[in-house]
């Protein structure tokens, strides 16, 4: 995780568009400033952030599933389940699922477990949008290289 | 009124929280049951699962947007049921 970039996820290590699911996975960091807060003495990964570790993986299973042509914005988190504590230097499994594929926006089932056991969960709503701007399809293209995802043909896993 | 109104009636209800007598074949979706484009992705995700279709919203926002239909065309329920039945009829056809 590089938590002052809010990238919330490491690599990807598997996607199945024909299956409509994503895995990543994600190394929760030993130290930054957010754990001198949260809490003095006690320091715990925000579940707010593991929730957008969900929506993430999420995120980029829609991205591929659009080619790199479209944008998924965060529109609705639900059922969000925090089911145990999170701690520096955890490693987590994160994986998610399409549930419905709209006309400009999608639904997922997203969660997360660490050593096979589960950390959260959440239903997660996307809006999908044409890119903004040139830069920023850029950006996202060479952000899924970095993350281990093919951008160029489609995955199957 | 028409099984497809009742099921949209009923999903608009569930979902929104909104009494099941207030809804009516007359009323818009937007301007008078007061649901936003947020709440209608709920919705419409219920439509599409219900009637196994996927409701054009891109497209009927875009032809609104371009001054080629109103939102009663779309929203108004009873056209809504209207604009389902004949996406049934598609893609069975």
């Amino acid at each position: 995780m590089r938590l002052e970039y809010f990238q919330l996820i490491d690599r990807i290590v598997d996607i199945n568009l024909a299956d409509r699911s994503i895995g990543s996975e994600a190394t929760v960091p030993t130290e930054n400033s957010i754990f001198e807060g949260h809490f003095p003495g006690y320091p715990l990964m925000p579940g707010v952030l593991l929730v957008e570790a969900m929506a993430q993986t999420a995120g980029w299973l829609v991205v591929a599933m659009n080619q790199f042509r479209r944008m998924p914005f965060l529109a609705a988190v639900k059922e969000a389940k925090l089911r145990t504590f999170v701690e520096p230097g955890q490693r987590l499994s994160i994986a998610a699922q399409l549930v419905h594929d709209g006309s400009g926006f999608a639904i997922t089932d997203a969660e997360i477990k660490r050593a096979g056991q589960p950390i959260c969960n959440a239903t997660i709503t996307f809006r999908i949008l044409d890119f903004p701007n040139a830069a920023m399809a850029t950006y996202m293209r060479k952000t899924a290289v970095a993350l281990g995802l093919n951008t160029e043909a489609p995955a199957d896993g | 009124m028409s099984s497809t109104f009742d099921t949209i009636a009923n999903i608009i209800a569930e979902t929104c929280d909104i009494p099941r007598d207030s809804i009516t074949p007359e009323s818009h979706a937007i301007n008078d049951l007061g649901i936003d484009s947020l709440d209608f992705l709920d919705i419409a995700f219920a439509i599409d699962k219900a009637f196994g279709i996927k409701l054009p919203l891109e497209q009927w926002t875009q032809e609104v947007s371009d001054g080629k239909a109103t939102t009663d065309q779309y929203f108004v329920l009873k056209n809504l049921s209207s604009r389902i039945d004949d996406l049934v009829a598609a893609k069975g056809a």
